[in-house]
């Protein structure tokens, strides 16, 4: 079955009782026992939900050889339960251009467990390779395949190889391809994570995370964290995530398409200095001649929303050095170039025409009002 | 009290956000806040989320089912940005939470698991942690098996025991009351003079008795947290997880880790924990009465050994005479449902020994009183002798259902709740701060269990 097919008919969408075409919100927190030797399917909703399930197995198929996913409360709380697979004294390889909350949550939440990282440039092998030369105990890396704001690919299969002979695990965070995209797991990574508030969700009215696991050994492991720690996706999250993921082909195919567009635009404007698109996804990147334009841009235009968060049917803007990366501190953002002139947007759905319009207004209302900066 | 119309309860602008959350306020239609005169708790809580729409005027705070927020401009914000940090429903929800457990910062999770493990963020490796012995096994198992803390389980019904556990690195104790499932009462007062004195953090597992009947930070406990699955939302339909800081400091630091962690509730969960709330002290009293009938009418009960029931809220556990019993009675339970969890309008019932702490070897259950005749109820807002007619034909072989079941009123809970300043408690509810006669256990065991509790619940 083609890709997206697969998005409307994983066979689990369809409520077994009734027929319903949607699986129903189970709004429940226990369910009736039908006797003491005979444990019915669920008993506690943090443990199992039948409309999480549902998510969770079509997340499975989506991601191609998965044993197993699952569904958290948020990105960050998928991520957090994959670095609880570690231990005191292991260390991590991580994209080094990664989402600023990935980066605070491994500098001020996990390095308290004596859990290290290393954030190198993951599109270079070379400097994974050297990373590890100096940790012999790095049990994993974590790659974003975009980074984050610069867009930089990372070769999966070539980090899938360093992995494989350091014994460390693969995880990749793959929010800004989405399994349409891309499925790493076919690229030879153990784990990948999601923010599916993004491409997944896609609407911008959820806050959701899903981790996807090769091996039934991680799906033990990821499944008791799961359960233990309990930062699961509420059922109504779920449900919406579930219908969101029926679009998720025709949404990013527009967007990819409309991406490519702008990009190519935005390179020949006298206002912008740098494009940063790699080619693939709907996200692009893009630096203004001056920062002083950045303000009066961003406030001109008039369909982008202002506004944290990507992968949305319309289209957002944001500037990183103030949103997606101000946990990060100002001195590393100044060291990355995440500074006050990088613009980042997540293309959405609206005709191309339209945005085209509405940028090329904001960037000559800019260049007009902003100081001399030639 | 009086609603007035010119009267706004709790409504969260931002000069009030600024002087301190959940407050009660009044403002007049002027827009003038000033401090809210006495509000029966009850009444707050019917309150609870309101007035937070001035644009549509909408009562209930509506469900934001949102991710991301637009900014007004470059720099600026309408003071949400993104959910995981902030989305006004589970705001409101939030400000509710801390304003029943009379706290600086109310936050609200994915689950009680997801809240416990924020609060236990608060602790550093090597740190030690003291905690009630017959612990949720849930609970056990995020310490001992997640974060891995250094732990000591003590009774802490005994506050010898409690002050003997501290160590010089003992930076927090961790106390469930009543205990899950014997119904063990602790004195929350004196545990936080130990705490204090041991510079440590007193976390009151708070999930059985709720801010209704008890209000752990009034006691000087540092932090509440519950299961909002259980009497929060009440009835059964969502997983949720609250925590209530009395300090700012401290909350803020817990925002943190919700923030950074993202283990937070979403929306319409959030929605249904605030719209449970509403009927919070309705839902107790009844959940009280039944209970207090329903133990009465088991102690009369010629195959029932033994009663655990503190006298307050909802929960009772009760021990047959013989095993055959259990299953005897989960399998011909009609009215009453056979599931885990607590806490709503349904009356559950439970066999902890298999259900909640079958990770326990069987001496160390039979030791704490959790033996393989131990039943576990959680009493609803039915009908009593409904209820008690339905127990009364799965046990069978006792006395005809009783139309006066004696009520069991049982000891006064040690924990004291008193009102908070200007919120008079309802009637009834005021507990003494001594320890209560104990002739509600007949014969009560030495102690209680850590059931590890391999999936589910409570």
């Amino acid at each position: 079955m083609k890709f997206g097919t697969k998005l409307l008919h994983t066979g689990y969408e369809v409520d077994p009782v009734t027929g319903a075409a949607a699986i129903p919100i189970y709004q429940v927190s226990t369910f009736d026992q039908p006797a003491l030797d005979r444990p019915g399917p669920f008993d506690y909703a943090r443990s199992g939900n039948p409309t999480r399930q549902a998510l969770e197995k079509i997340l499975a198929e989506l991601e191609g050889p998965a044993a197993a996913a699952f569904a958290f409360s948020s990105g960050m709380a998928a991520i957090s339960t994959v670095l609880m697979l570690f231990q005191a004294g292991d260390h991590l390889v991580v994209t080094e251009d990664c989402y600023g909350g990935t980066y605070r949550l491994l500098t001020r939440v996990f390095r308290r467990f004596n859990i290290e990282a290393t954030f190198v440039d993951t599109s270079e092998p070379a400097a994974v390779r050297a990373a590890l030369k100096e940790h012999p105990n790095t049990r994993a890396l974590f790659v974003e395949t975009v980074s984050n704001p610069f867009l930089k690919l990372t070769d999966v299969r070539a980090m899938a190889e360093i992995a494989r002979e350091q014994g460390a695990l693969l995880i990749v965070d793959n929010t800004f391809l989405s399994p349409y995209l891309c499925r790493p797991l076919e690229e030879g990574a153990d784990i990948v994570v999601h923010s599916a508030t993004k491409y997944l969700g896609g609407h911008s009215d959820l806050i959701a995370g899903t981790v996807a696991v090769k091996t039934a050994e991680l799906a033990q492991e990821v499944y008791f964290l799961q359960n233990a720690v309990g930062a699961v996706l509420g059922p109504q999250d779920c449900f919406l995530l579930m219908r969101g993921i029926k679009t998720l082909k025709v949404r990013m195919e527009r967007q990819c398409a409309t991406a490519a567009a702008l990009a190519a635009w935005l390179a020949k404007r006298p206002e912008v200095r740098e494009v940063y698109y790699p080619g693939v996804g709907a996200m692009v990147a893009f630096r203004l001649v001056h920062p002083s334009l950045t303000g009066p841009f961003v406030e001109r235009l008039k369909l982008p929303l202002l506004g944290v968060s990507l992968g949305a049917v319309e289209t957002l803007v944001a500037v990183p050095a103030r949103h997606s990366h101000a946990s990060v501190p100002a001195e590393e953002r100044a060291r990355r170039g995440i500074t006050g002139d990088l613009i980042r947007l997540s293309v959405g759905i609206e005709e191309v025409e339209d945005l085209l319009a509405d940028l090329e207004q904001a960037l000559r209302y800019a260049a007009a009002v902003a100081p001399a900066t030639h | 009290m009086q609603v007035d119309d010119q009267i706004r309860i709790n409504r969260e602008t931002e000069r009030e956000s600024q002087q301190g959350r959940g407050r009660p306020h009044v403002a007049t239609t002027h827009g003038q806040t000033k401090e809210q005169p006495a509000v029966k708790l009850t009444t707050a809580i019917v309150h609870a989320g309101t007035r937070r729409d001035p644009r549509t005027g909408s009562i209930p705070v509506p469900i934001y089912q949102t991710a991301t927020f637009q900014h007004p401009a470059l720099g600026q914000s309408t003071g949400y940005d993104y959910s995981r940090t902030k989305n006004p429903t589970r705001e409101a929800l939030e400000d509710a939470l801390a304003q029943l457990e009379v706290g600086a910062r109310g936050l609200a999770f994915a689950s009680g698991m997801a809240a416990i493990h924020c609060v236990l963020q608060l602790l550093q490796p090597g740190d030690h942690i003291i905690v009630t012995e017959d612990l949720y096994g849930g609970t056990y198992r995020l310490f001992n098996q997640v974060l891995k803390l250094d732990h000591t389980f003590v009774d802490t019904t005994d506050l010898e025991a409690v002050r003997a556990a501290v160590r010089s690195n003992t930076k927090a104790i961790l106390v469930e009351t009543p205990t899950n499932p014997l119904m063990k009462v602790a004195d929350v007062a004196a545990i936080a003079r130990i705490a204090r004195e041991a510079g440590a953090l007193l976390i009151v597992d708070n999930t059985f008795l709720t801010p209704y009947f008890f209000r752990p930070l009034e006691l000087d406990a540092d932090i509440v947290v519950h299961s909002a699955s259980k009497y929060l939302a009440g009835h059964n339909d969502v997983v949720a997880g609250a925590v209530v800081a009395k300090d700012p400091a401290i909350g803020e630091r817990l925002f943190f880790y919700q923030n950074a962690t993202g283990a937070i509730l979403g929306p319409q969960d959030s929605f249904l924990v605030l719209r449970g709330l509403k009927t919070l002290a309705l839902r107790m009293e009844k959940h009280q009465e039944n209970a207090r009938r329903i133990a009465g009418w088991l102690r009369c009960h010629p195959l029932v050994n033994r009663v655990h029931y503190p006298g307050r809220g909802g929960m009772i556990s009760f021990e047959v005479v013989r095993h055959e019993l259990v299953p005897q009675v989960l399998a011909r339970v009609k009215l009453i449902l056979f599931a885990e969890s607590l806490g709503g309008v349904e009356t559950l019932i439970t066999f902890p020994f298999t259900q909640t702490h079958a990770d326990i070897p069987v001496y160390v259950r039979e030791r704490l009183g959790i033996n393989d005749r131990l039943l576990r109820l959680s009493a609803g807002i039915e009908d009593a002798e409904d209820l008690i007619a339905d127990l009364a034909q799965a046990l069978g072989g006792g006395p005809e259902v009783p139309q006066d079941a004696q009520e069991s009123q049982g000891p006064e809970a040690p924990h004291g709740a008193q009102a908070p300043r200007g919120v008079q408690m309802p009637s009834g509810n005021s507990g003494s701060q001594g320890r209560g006669r104990d002739y509600d256990y007949r014969r009560e065991g030495p102690g209680g269990s850590a059931g590890l509790g391999r999936r589910g619940s409570r």
